[in-house]
């Protein structure tokens, strides 16, 4: 037994010891560490690497795998363009697997082994959160394509998707001034995005005299309690539903809410996180009418818009459909482009202080980077579900909204909570 | 699955105890494996792996961690575990609300909380770095105990525990996604800046982490490994293999499954906790039922009545589907599947025990006649080497 416990015994000393010689730096008193990253980003070669990280398997392939399509149609089209700065691009495929441990390992992975010059993709909140030290630490970019709660803005992120103040904010405006609205139910999956969207809305509530009847969440991937939703939203009489539910409770919702008889004339429901993709598993008869809100519709017209469509359908197959977040995948790489074109240099220095000011046409519309918050400037849209299945824009914002994803342009808005590290 | 013993399994059975013959070979090759376990750990692994496969090297050892506790659970005491997303969330959670306490800014409050209401109670118990560490190990390990004294007492087992088990883990996934303001929901808790006041985005400290690892995975094979010898471990297994008649001689069988219960519970936590700053993220995906079998797989691959084999199982698991994710985006879910069923039908003592089942083939060519179910009459004595050691290579 002696026998056994030694070497064991010696094993731990050595690990202490390797433990305590292997000690770093310490954290100062105002939390930043001295620890220093250099970037490997190799760009001897005639092409650079990039790196698209979306979800391939698990719940979220779903929807992420169109974003992959799009990134690799523009991706195409850059490469058959030229590429940037003259070198074509490699692509390094990962897959997120709609977790946000894998989306990490994966970050880490295209920035430390494969040295690409940015990474596009991430789609749920909890996996850019979870990327986001990653992407601080090895002073990575990350272009990330949804909408999503705001109240964040990394320098190592660009955001293309629309923050608050450019989907929420104008869904109310439209909302009060178009239809009217004196009272609003809230109906929400339970995680940060509906809770933050809805601490807002209850602060613009206030400021416009807007009756908030009721707020309900359902959690993620559930559907038992949306009955009882459905009746009290019903009984409640409001003028219109403010919908943050997200993937399947949707299904449910919507077709109990035809059920008891509940129409868009009757109560129309505002959703932000319903796009062509969903409308065919919602089913199209179910939501005819309906309103959504969004930066991007398939029927946006312009010759952007209409070359991008053909462009997708002549890949993917004439019945597929474009979404605001595939759409601003696409516009995300070609942004990189034009900063990294702008700053002459792949380093992400460079690309960080060239990024602001860069704008592009895209199929939604001219876009502009923010080069403070690294959101970009979109215009906002409302539409409405027609009986083919696609969204109508029935109102927009006057031109493109400029990013304010701390809400500090809004008196009414002080009191919402804000994270100190970013706002 | 459990009860039955195949030809296979009887002879892993067999080569799991080596004791009884040619001792000094079975503890001169122990040795060895622990030597060379210390080699590759301490040596090898750093001295030839960037950071970024160190990384990952750190985060499966933490997931071995759990394996070496359902080994134990499992492989000598019979109880399928297929629900310790529980417990390794359980530690993995006191940890990140520590480290989310420690790095949060001026106002003290964690990075998640951006929709106001007040940071509940509870949180503040695992401020301090010593209540921190004990939570880690004390509330698995009492629930553990709880549960388990409430179960193995009523004589619950076999497949029903292995449900209740899996239900408590999706319990669990769905009460934290519920906790949106508390806790952070399915967002989970991320954003950690330091580790007990070292940085974590400095190299250095995160190679400090993979030390901590590798010594605390190698100190539970240890602790396993004196726990299976002992007088102890050989009532773990009679009560696997005979419980009633364990129980007609006088023991309290349900106190010996809970304590191998609790040990695989704790075992869990600290691999949860140690998960937390190597990876930076902790989530209700990493709790609920899918990762909780994704903890088994390992283990039935390598073996699980062996010594090393659920580590070594668990590590090879972790290790293809990482690489093997990176060649055939999303296909490794399928390959992942298709190699446990493979396993439990065809070789239930995991690949542990290929030597034995070869050999024993090789021996009775006429085993396959045997009906499956019965032991053999005379089961083929195995090399005085045991099998789990032999697979120290893989």
């Amino acid at each position: 037994m002696t026998a056994l416990r030694r070497p064991v015994t010696v094993t731990f000393a050595l690990a202490a010891l390797l433990a305590a010689s292997a000690c770093g730096a310490k954290v100062d008193e105002n939390g930043d560490s001295t620890a220093d990253v250099e970037s490997c980003i190799d760009t001897s070669g005639d092409s650079v690497k990039i790196g698209l990280l979306n979800s391939m398997s698990g719940t979220m392939s779903i929807s992420e795998q169109t974003v992959r399509r799009s990134l690799e149609l523009a991706a195409a089209e850059i490469n058959a363009d030229g590429g940037v700065l003259g070198k074509r691009l490699e692509l390094v495929t990962e897959d997120g697997a709609s977790e946000p441990t894998v989306f990490a390992e994966k970050a880490t992975k295209l920035l430390q082994s494969d040295c690409v010059a940015a990474v596009f993709g991430g789609w749920t909140s909890s996996s850019r959160k979870a990327m986001l030290p990653v992407f601080e630490d090895n002073d990575g970019l990350l272009f990330y394509p949804v909408q999503y709660e705001g109240l964040e803005a990394s320098e190592n992120i660009f955001y293309t998707g629309a923050t608050t103040n450019q989907q929420i904010i104008p869904a109310l405006d439209y909302l009060r001034t178009e239809l009217g609205a004196q009272s609003l139910y809230l109906v929400g999956s339970d995680y940060v995005f509906p809770r933050t969207a809805n601490a807002i809305i209850t602060a613009y509530a206030e400021e416009y005299d807007i009756e908030i009847v009721g707020e309900d969440y359902e959690p993620l991937g559930s559907v038992e309690g949306i009955p009882t939703i459905v009746n009290r939203v019903q009984s409640s009489g409001a003028d219109a539903v403010f919908n943050t539910l997200n993937g399947d409770s949707n299904v449910s919702f919507f077709s109990q809410y035809s059920n008891v008889g509940l129409t868009a004339e009757t109560m129309p429901v505002l959703s932000v996180s319903i796009a062509e993709e969903e409308v065919p598993g919602i089913g199209v008869e179910r939501l005819v009418g309906q309103y959504t809100a969004w930066n991007y519709y398939q029927t946006v017209q312009s010759p952007e818009n209409e070359a991008f469509v053909a462009a997708f359908q002549e890949a993917y197959g004439s019945d597929a459909v474009t979404s605001d977040p595939m759409e601003a995948a696409y516009t995300s790489l070609y942004l990189w482009r034009n900063m990294v074109e702008a700053a002459g240099s792949f380093e992400v220095d460079d690309v960080q202080e060239a990024a602001g000011g860069i704008s592009f046409a895209a199929p939604e519309g001219p876009v502009t980077v923010n080069g403070d918050n690294h959101h970009i400037a979109k215009t906002a849209l409302i539409g409405r579900v027609n009986p083919e299945g696609l969204i109508d824009t029935v109102w927009s914002s006057a031109g493109p909204i400029e990013p304010d994803p701390c809400l500090e342009g809004y008196a009414w808005a002080a009191s919402l909570e804000r994270d100190e590290t970013y706002c | 699955m459990i009860g039955s013993a195949t030809p296979a399994e009887a002879a892993a059975a067999e080569v799991s105890a080596p004791r009884a013959r040619g001792p000094w070979t079975g503890r001169a090759a122990m040795l060895a494996t622990y030597a060379v376990a210390a080699i590759v750990l301490f040596g090898a692994a750093p001295a030839m792996l960037t950071d970024f496969r160190l990384r990952m090297l750190a985060q499966f050892l933490c997931v071995a961690m759990v394996a070496v506790g359902i080994g134990l659970a499992w492989g000598s005491g019979g109880m399928l575990t297929l629900g310790q997303g529980l417990f390794f969330g359980l530690g993995a959670y006191i940890m990140a609300m520590h480290l989310q306490l420690s790095s949060a800014g001026p106002s003290g409050r964690p990075a998640f909380m951006v929709t106001g209401s007040d940071l509940p109670w509870w949180w503040e118990l695992f401020r301090s770095p010593a209540t921190a560490l004990l939570g880690i190990v004390a509330v698995p390990g009492l629930l553990a105990l709880l549960l388990g004294l409430s179960v193995f007492r009523r004589r619950v087992k076999g497949a029903y525990f292995a449900i209740l088990s899996q239900a408590s883990a999706a319990a669990f996934a769905l009460l934290l996604i519920s906790q949106q303001n508390t806790i952070g929901g399915s967002n989970g808790l991320s954003s950690f800046r330091q580790f007990f006041g070292f940085a974590l985005n400095d190299p250095v400290n995160r190679r400090m982490l993979y030390f901590i690892a590798a010594g605390v995975l190698i100190a539970m094979v240890a602790v396993v490994h004196q726990l299976r010898r002992s007088r102890y471990g050989e009532l773990l297994t009679a009560v696997r293999d005979g419980e009633e008649r364990a129980r007609f001689l006088g023991y309290d069988t349900a106190m010996v499954k809970v304590v191998a219960y609790v040990v695989a519970a704790v075992f869990a936590a600290i691999g949860g906790a140690l998960f937390v700053p190597i990876v930076g993220i902790i989530s209700p995906q990493n709790v609920g039922v899918v990762p909780s079998i994704g903890f088994l797989v390992g283990v039935a691959v390598g073996g699980r009545a062996t010594l090393f084999g659920p580590v070594l199982g668990s590590l090879a698991v972790s290790y293809a589907g990482s690489t093997l994710s990176e060649q055939i985006e999303s296909g490794w879910v399928y390959v992942q599947g298709f190699l446990f069923i493979l396993v439990v039908a065809f070789l239930p003592g995991g690949l542990g025990s290929i030597a034995a089942v070869v050999r024993s083939r090789r021996r009775r060519p006429a085993a396959d006649e045997l009906p499956r179910g019965v032991p053999e009459p005379d089961a083929p004595d195995p090399e005085p080497t045991p099998a789990d050691v032999r697979s120290g290579g893989a």
